[in-house]
């Protein structure tokens, strides 16, 4: 009964959310895309922190390597965006091999800095590589053609375009949750309460470690290669240690413990920021206090908040 | 009971320079139940954790079932058919009770890298989960988050645990330690009933005497680091280092 409740509320809201260019200012079309790449940019991040234990201070790395990759492909190849999503999301998951190798070693805050430096070495390279990333300018001057698979989209439309992420983020989003669900899931949450105890029932942490991350890496790839086409380039921005940062604010902001707690939190984060910097500059400092008081108060997040308050009332 | 199902072999483990295990032999046979018993600071646990994978001997070997296990890491050695209990309570507070035996299980089972179907829809691995928990009386617990049991049921969630990884050989650090003399009994009274089944060795170190004497097929003496005795619980109980050593600290067994 409560499970059909909570389907019957996601489905409407994934209804009001694909006609929202019918009824919502265009203005808002771009607002909305941007919450829900940066929402499952975040999930994707909370695969590692709130499921599997582990503070990654160098995401962005998977998001701009999905970024420049699609814009690349887009600008030299002219490839459909379904092929280039899926390069996208490759290209998140072997970086993330290659940096997950060495971070997964590491516990606690050696992990967090470790994924910190390299964050900050694929920053260096983008940066730095010239000849294949434009520098600081970033990679522009694609244009988006079809998506493939016979779909015949306008992707140039942004509300057509907004609607194919939404579809597409929540294709991406169930398979997330699923895998949380999932008996490799509970090994991931059993790990970030007492990785010891599950290491003496006969597991792997290590293996289970670098898979979580492989995942949240691909799927921050895949969240990239969707926001370079909305961006309209894909530029140093989005691999700084800055942008490193969103998701960790995000998902303390929504709550960390609840699925979809870092797509609140993304909403959350994107709206305020829109709202706040049409008043004043100092939308950094807003944002300061709200998290020190999240931090201070309510430790579960905004969405973890409410629900705790609904449960109680129940 | 022609081999042992566990050998050590000149055991040893030092922190800088002081000894904490020192030399070590102790052979145990299948199907036994053999006590390690010693003052605080004897050596038990650094010798549980050599064992079980959690320290690395400076010196020595440990074989199981005739493979040398020297040095591997915890989950190999879980996998091979040694499971530990930890002296101080090590359980997943935040998962339901069933889900704690659930974690073990689909170790074993080897399901741990399923990723695209719903872990509490696996029949097969909740009708199991449920049977270890009914063998410890825990069933009608198995909905509640394991943080809140009472803690003599955190005790037994923690056999639980250790029995959902289907061992050979059970090294069980305390069982009874902090337990109410009605918890100590029952735990005392499980233990016979899991050794009556024939499929488990036990290796146990406890402080309460009472447990020792009532389980033990063999009690093993460990005092600073090495081995003071060995024998059947008569002729620990008649031992004269013993006593001076250890027992004579503690009232009459």
């Amino acid at each position: 009964m409560r499970n059909a409740i909570i389907a019957l509320i996601l489905l409407a809201l994934f209804a009001a959310l694909f006609w929202l260019p019918s009824y919502a200012p265009y203005f808002y079309i771009f607002v909305a895309t941007e919450i829900l790449l940066m929402g499952l940019f975040a999930a994707s991040f909370n695969l590692i922190f709130g499921y599997t234990g582990m503070l990654s201070f160098g995401h962005a790395a998977f998001f701009g390597i999905g970024g420049y990759t699609a814009a690349l492909l887009l600008l030299h190849f002219q490839l459909p965006l379904f092929w280039v999503l899926l390069l996208s999301m490759l290209a998140g998951m072997l970086l993330a091999a290659v940096i997950g190798f060495f971070c997964v070693r590491l516990d606690e805050v050696y992990f967090a800095m470790l994924t910190l430096a390299f964050g900050m070495m694929t920053y260096a390279v983008v940066h730095q590589w010239r000849s294949l990333t434009n520098g600081s300018d970033g990679v522009a001057g694609f244009a988006l053609r079809e998506f493939g698979l016979g779909l015949d989209l306008q992707l140039a439309d942004p509300a057509v375009y907004y609607q194919m992420v939404l579809v597409i983020v929540v294709l991406a989003s169930l398979a997330l949750y699923l895998i949380t669900r999932s008996p490799f899931g509970l090994l991931l949450r059993a790990i970030s309460e007492n990785a010891e105890r599950v290491a003496f029932c006969g597991i792997n942490v290590r293996r289970y470690r670098l898979l979580s991350f492989i995942i949240a890496g691909t799927f921050a790839g895949l969240a990239g290669g969707l926001f370079a086409p909305f961006n309209r380039v894909a530029n140093p921005d989005m691999v700084h240690w800055t942008e490193s940062a969103q998701p960790v604010l995000m998902t303390i902001l929504g709550g960390a413990g609840y699925f979809l707690g870092p797509y609140f939190g993304a909403a959350v984060f994107v709206l305020l920021e829109t709202w706040i910097t049409t008043y004043t500059e100092q939308w950094m400092l807003f944002l300061g206090v709200i998290l020190a008081i999240m931090v201070i108060f309510f430790r579960r997040g905004i969405l973890g908040t409410i629900l705790d308050w609904l449960l109680r009332r129940q | 009971m022609n081999e042992p199902i566990l050998s050590v072999r000149g055991l040893s483990k030092s922190f800088g320079g002081v000894h904490a295990v020192q030399n070590v032999s102790l052979d145990v046979w299948p199907r036994e139940k053999v006590a390690l018993i010693g003052p605080n600071g004897a050596g038990k646990t650094t010798f549980y954790n050599m064992l079980s994978g959690r320290l690395r001997p400076s010196d020595g070997s440990v074989s199981f079932e005739g493979q040398d296990i020297t040095g591997l890491p915890p989950h190999r050695i879980s996998r091979l058919g040694i499971s530990r209990s930890f002296q101080i309570t090590n359980i997943f507070s935040e998962l339901s009770v069933r889900q704690n035996v659930e974690v073990a299980l689909t170790a074993l089972h080897g399901k741990g890298l399923q990723m695209f179907r719903i872990a509490s829809r696996d029949r097969a691995l909740r009708e199991e989960a449920e049977q270890i928990l009914a063998q410890l009386g825990l069933a009608e617990l198995a909905d509640l988050r394991a943080g809140v049991l009472s803690y003599g049921d955190k005790r037994l969630l923690e056999i639980a645990i250790v029995l959902a990884t289907r061992p050979r050989l059970v090294l069980l650090d305390e069982p009874t330690a902090g337990m109410t003399p009605e918890e100590t009994r029952q735990v005392t009274r499980l233990i016979r009933e899991l050794a009556a089944s024939n499929t488990y060795t036990f290796l146990i170190t406890e402080h309460d005497m009472s447990v020792v004497f009532d389980l033990a097929d063999r009690i093993v003496v460990m005092h600073r680091g090495q081995l003071l005795a060995e024998g059947s619980p008569e002729e620990i109980r008649n031992n004269k280092a013993v006593r001076e050593a250890y027992l004579g600290e503690e009232e009459e067994p």
